[in-house]
């Protein structure tokens, strides 16, 4: 057998590439240099903490009073306001978005659709600060002078709207809060809407169903699980926002005894208090937010398993957040 | 209708008249709740976009009579003292933003080049975290960066500012790349294999300039997310009146200066918020518009 010799392959490229596993092994140093990053932030944040329940005890978390100068650190009025400011904003995006995005997914003529589509996303696009600043100089006094005592009048009966109309409080971080998570909302839960196969929709109109029974019986069910992963993304952002909340929320530390109550969250709380904060309230505050972040972490986790589990893959992407 | 033959009538056919029926009767009503129903859907659709013209308008009405040569130039002036701008902040916001993009962009893409390579368990778990990570509140990014910059090198800076900002665009860029690479058709990839091309060179030469536009679009996207966080930079980079250019020191940035500013008694200081929100806005609209507009060109030059 004779050999021939070959030249050796002609390199086109300026560089030269490296190796398939060097490559390989760059990519995979990258990924694990990442993932450590992911570890080194929540070890670092626990270890932080660790003072917190360790002095405190794990009760602390559940105290009702919170007077560093006493040495009281009880974060419950902090969770109670993140969990009472997200439930006025949810109960309103969730009915809004998902009317919103129905409209956005078969009622919109289909010249305007990317129009409205594009105007509802950059919602999430401007920066939370913004948003506080509206809520604060503009929003605040419409609802001391208007909103409130409309609502007041209308649905003081049920002992919710209790006590002066300050503009300020949990109403109206309520309200800056669903404004803000809106877009997540609406895009993802329009993106699931859309994919529903064609031939069900057609099939229910053959056999006579009105556009809206279409989508209450076909479409919306099939879309269920995406809606809810939208549902939970949007409660995520609404638990961790930070300074829209701080500057339209009233950032009192008593638990809210009405729904225009003054009131704090974890991160309007962390956000106030940094910068004064020494010794034991510092790690209160650090393990107020690891408390935040667990939270986070769940809800986030749950919301993405749903979405994930409808093949949307890259949903959220971009717009969520 | 009456039959020749007395035969037993059709069950089907009688089930089939019965469901007419019904359906004829309730036609009415029917239509009715879908007008209805459709017509929420419309109002809930006009709810949601009133807020953003009703912002956007604001914020321009307020912030452009704030804008003027000094706002851009001069450093922030203390209260009672008419004048100064926000030039402190915009360099701020520059400096630490040019910081954690140089950064966070070449980890992210080869973080999102090595996801859409790979599908094993870690890969999962990576996505996964990388997914979870778009979505942890924000302020526990500035804790973190806090500890693992502040506390550490005992000082208030640009850097920390800049890798917290980098930690929350991270995400975003990893999982936009890799949507962006698994958009690559892989008899692109094979062709390039078949030559005899390197995995490297076929990354170098076929996947990322294919995938180009989606990863322009996704660094725009994270950059501009990037650009509005507040509460990372609040417990990170302390803020500065004067003008700072060295990272390595306390700096401004202006959604901080937006933040401290909106709630002062001053009228003038929170005039400087609504120039300062407005210049922010701008931007960061400007980056999300331009990264769509920017991904349909050359998404259509490209084909």
């Amino acid at each position: 057998m004779t050999t021939v010799d070959l030249p050796p392959p002609a390199r086109t490229g300026r560089r030269r590439s490296l190796p398939d596993n060097g490559y390989k092994g760059m990519l995979v140093v990258v990924a694990l240099l990442v993932a450590a990053l992911a570890i080194w932030f929540l070890i670092a944040i626990v270890i932080q903490a660790k003072p917190a329940f360790s002095t405190l005890g794990v009760g602390w978390i559940f105290g009702k009073t919170w007077n560093p100068s006493h040495g009281q650190y009880g974060l419950l009025p902090f969770i109670l306001g993140t969990i009472e400011s997200t439930a006025i904003a949810v109960a309103l995006a969730f009915p809004v978005g998902l009317g919103t995005a129905v409209a956005l997914a078969y009622l919109v003529p289909d010249r305007l659709r990317p129009v409205l589509s594009t105007m509802v996303e950059l919602l999430a696009a401007v920066p939370s600060v913004v948003y506080g600043l509206w809520g604060l100089i503009v929003l605040a006094p419409v609802f001391a002078s208007t909103v409130e005592p409309f609502l007041t009048s209308v649905l003081g009966w049920t002992g919710l709207f209790d006590g002066p109309n300050r503009g300020v409080g949990l109403l109206l971080a309520g309200v800056i809060l669903f404004i803000m998570i809106l877009p997540t909302m609406v895009a993802i839960s329009r993106d699931v809407l859309a994919v529903v196969p064609y031939e069900q929709v057609e099939g229910a109109m053959a056999l006579g169903a009105t556009r809206w029974q279409v989508l209450r019986k076909v479409v919306l069910p099939a879309a269920r699980t995406g809606i809810l992963g939208a549902f939970t993304l949007a409660t995520g952002r609404a638990l961790g926002e930070t300074v829209a909340v701080a500057l339209v929320i009233g950032n009192s530390p008593y638990i809210a005894h009405s729904i225009k109550s003054p009131a704090a969250t974890i991160p309007s709380l962390i956000v106030n208090n940094f910068g004064e904060s020494t010794g034991t309230e510092l790690s209160a505050l650090f393990g107020a937010g690891l408390v935040l972040l667990v939270i986070g972490i769940l809800v986030n986790s749950a919301a993405r398993w749903l979405v994930w589990s409808t093949g949307n893959d890259s949903a959220g992407v971009g717009i969520g957040r | 209708m009456t039959d020749v033959l007395d035969a037993p009538a059709d069950p089907i056919l009688e089930r089939r008249q019965a469901v007419q029926a019904a359906a004829a009767s309730s036609l009415r009503r029917r239509k009715l709740g879908s007008r209805l129903a459709l017509g929420v859907c419309w109002a809930c659709l006009l709810i949601a976009v009133i807020p953003l013209v009703a912002v956007v308008v604001y914020v321009v009405a307020k912030g452009l009579p704030a804008w003027n040569v000094d706002f851009f130039t001069q450093p922030t002036k203390p209260e009672g003292i008419a004048g100064g701008g926000v030039s402190n902040a915009i360099v701020g916001t520059v400096v630490i933003t040019v910081i954690a993009v140089v950064v966070a962009v070449p980890f992210g893409l080869l973080c999102g080049l090595f996801l859409a390579e790979s599908d094993g368990r870690f890969a999962t778990t990576l996505r996964f975290t990388a997914d979870v990570m778009t979505g942890i509140p924000s302020i526990t990014v500035g804790i973190f960066g806090y500890i693992a910059i502040v506390r550490n090198f005992n000082a208030y800076s640009g850097f920390a500012g800049a890798f917290a900002i980098g930690f929350i665009m991270l995400p975003v860029i990893i999982r936009a790349g890799e949507t962006a690479f698994r958009g690559v058709p892989r008899s692109l990839n094979e062709a390039a294999m078949a030559l005899g091309a390197r995995r490297a060179t076929v990354a170098r030469r076929v996947v990322v300039p294919t995938a180009l536009p989606g990863v322009i679009t996704g660094v725009l996207l994270a950059v501009a997310r990037g650009l509005g966080e507040t509460a990372p930079l609040l417990l990170t980079i302390f803020g500065n009146q004067y003008l700072q250019w060295n990272p390595s020191k306390t700096m401004e940035a202006l959604p901080i200066l937006i933040y401290n500013y909106s709630s002062q008694p001053y009228a003038d200081l929170v005039q400087v918020a609504w120039g300062a929100a407005l210049l922010l806005m701008v931007v960061v609209l400007v980056l999300s518009i331009g990264s769509r507009l920017l991904a349909n060109h050359l998404g259509k030059v490209r084909r």
